[in-house]
């Protein structure tokens, strides 16, 4: 059961990067990588969100969906994003200090396709309430990494001198690809499938 | 008379510039602003499926569908959604179609959606739907919200396509399935991969630029050439002032 989790995590942190795999994400992922300290909460912002959207898709499936399938999609849409104003709301209202931290990001993240994503793939899969909860640390942790790398080189690279011709979403694209390959190194991590 | 006349020239030109603006709103998604290659947006369809080029058709099938029916209704509505609530509204009607997309696949195209998995459901979140439905659809009559959904999502088909073509070129040797350099072609495996899809954006992306920056200087050679010419001109009409003819 624990190697199971173990499996489940690191497959989804590193070898099916959610971001460099799945291409879920990519707007945070190219929008807000200018700084590692803002993607940096940016990226704890998401596996905040992606905790709660584990939960609500493990809840939903077990007690509401298995009445109305077709339901899946605008169900998950509207109970992701009101669960995340109402988890926004308490927190705002018990810790001023971590809504400093992650508040601004919250509302961005609700329509971002990395937790619709998380959502069915978690149902594609069958998972249960703790594997759905690994998973979506397992995601999360990804996309933090994911971002963290990508911050970094951009800060490097604004010291460099760059060709005007391939600045901006040209050379984003470009080193994505890179660091996408190189995460391609993972999947031999395990032999199993 | 002469007032008839008059009113049937306004009434004309009136058409004529309404069918110039229908023209110019179902043009501007093609090139001008194709929503992938100038305004990168949902690039996270365009990036996951389009390993193939019949994958990247049908998504863009799929995403047409849903944006047209989507403007459809968000414009036909545009006077009774409250402002408040509305992107709560597009996310609910825009889920809706994608539900029926969905299905519609899986009952009479059963591989490719299996091919596309997830990513068809995913189309709910593409920033370009709702993009279009609160920048245009919702402030603008029916049937030029139609004409705007449609130029946006055959740019955006367009776009999907070229990338599934390239990627299946280079990485498969092949198009739709069909083989094209015989066995001899050596398969670049790493472009029907993930990485392929950033690396082959990343690429196209700075082929438009280069061409944009080639197009720019040669319009400042051209004006340079012309104001040197004028000068020229100016010039020898000094001359000739000077001598006295």
């Amino acid at each position: 059961m624990a190697a199971d989790l173990l499996w489940i995590f690191i497959s989804a942190m590193v070898i099916n990067n959610f971001t460099l795999y799945y291409f879920l994400g990519l707007c945070p992922f190219f929008g807000v990588s200018d700084r590692i300290s803002t993607a940096l909460r940016m990226g704890l912002a998401n596996i905040f969100v992606l905790l709660i959207t584990a939960f609500c898709a493990w809840f939903l499936n077990t007690y509401v969906l298995s009445h109305a399938p077709y339901l899946r999609l605008i169900s998950f849409i509207i109970v992701i994003a009101s669960t995340v104003q109402f988890v926004e709301m308490a927190i705002k209202k018990m810790s001023p200090v971590l809504f400093k931290a992650l508040g601004i990001f919250l509302p961005l993240i609700t329509t971002n396709c990395a937790i619709l994503g998380l959502a069915l793939f978690a149902t594609n899969k069958g998972y249960g309430l703790l594997e759905g909860l690994v998973y979506a640390l397992g995601a999360g942790g990804g996309l933090t990494l994911a971002l963290v790398i990508m911050a970094g080189i951009r800060e490097e690279s604004k010291l460099l001198e760059i060709p005007k011709v391939i600045e901006g979403t040209a050379l984003n694209l470009i080193i994505a690809g890179i660091l996408s390959m190189a995460f391609m190194g993972f999947a031999g991590l395990f032999s199993t499938s | 008379m002469v007032a008839q006349h008059k009113y049937l020239f306004s009434e004309t030109m009136k058409n004529f510039e309404e069918a110039a603006r229908y023209h110019e709103e179902f043009i501007k998604g093609l090139w001008k602003e194709n929503p992938v290659f100038v305004a990168v947006l949902g690039m996270c369809p365009a990036l996951a499926v389009t390993n193939t080029a019949i994958n990247g058709l049908a998504m863009g099938g799929a995403t047409l569908f849903v944006l047209t029916f989507s403007s459809l209704l968000v414009s036909s509505f545009r006077r009774y959604i409250p402002k408040e609530v509305r992107i709560t509204t597009f996310v609910i009607i825009i889920a809706t179609f994608v539900t029926i997309v969905d299905f519609l696949l899986q009952a009479f195209l059963p591989a490719i959606h299996k091919e596309l998995g997830a990513f068809v459901a995913l189309i709910v979140v593409n920033c370009l739907i709702l993009g279009r439905q609160e920048a245009f659809s919702f402030k603008n009559p029916i049937r030029l919200a139609m004409v705007d959904a449609l130029g946006m999502a055959l740019g955006f088909t367009f776009a999907l396509f070229c990338l599934g073509a390239i990627r299946e070129i280079l990485g498969n040797g092949s198009l739709f399935g069909v083989s094209l350099f015989g066995p001899s072609f050596e398969p670049w495996i790493v472009m029907i991969l993930p990485p392929g899809g950033f690396l082959s954006l990343g690429f196209l992306l700075l082929f438009f630029n280069w061409l944009k920056q080639r197009q720019e200087q040669k319009q400042s050679l051209v004006y340079l050439a012309d104001t040197v010419a004028e000068v020229a001109e100016k010039k020898d009409s000094i001359i000739s002032l000077k001598r006295g003819v």
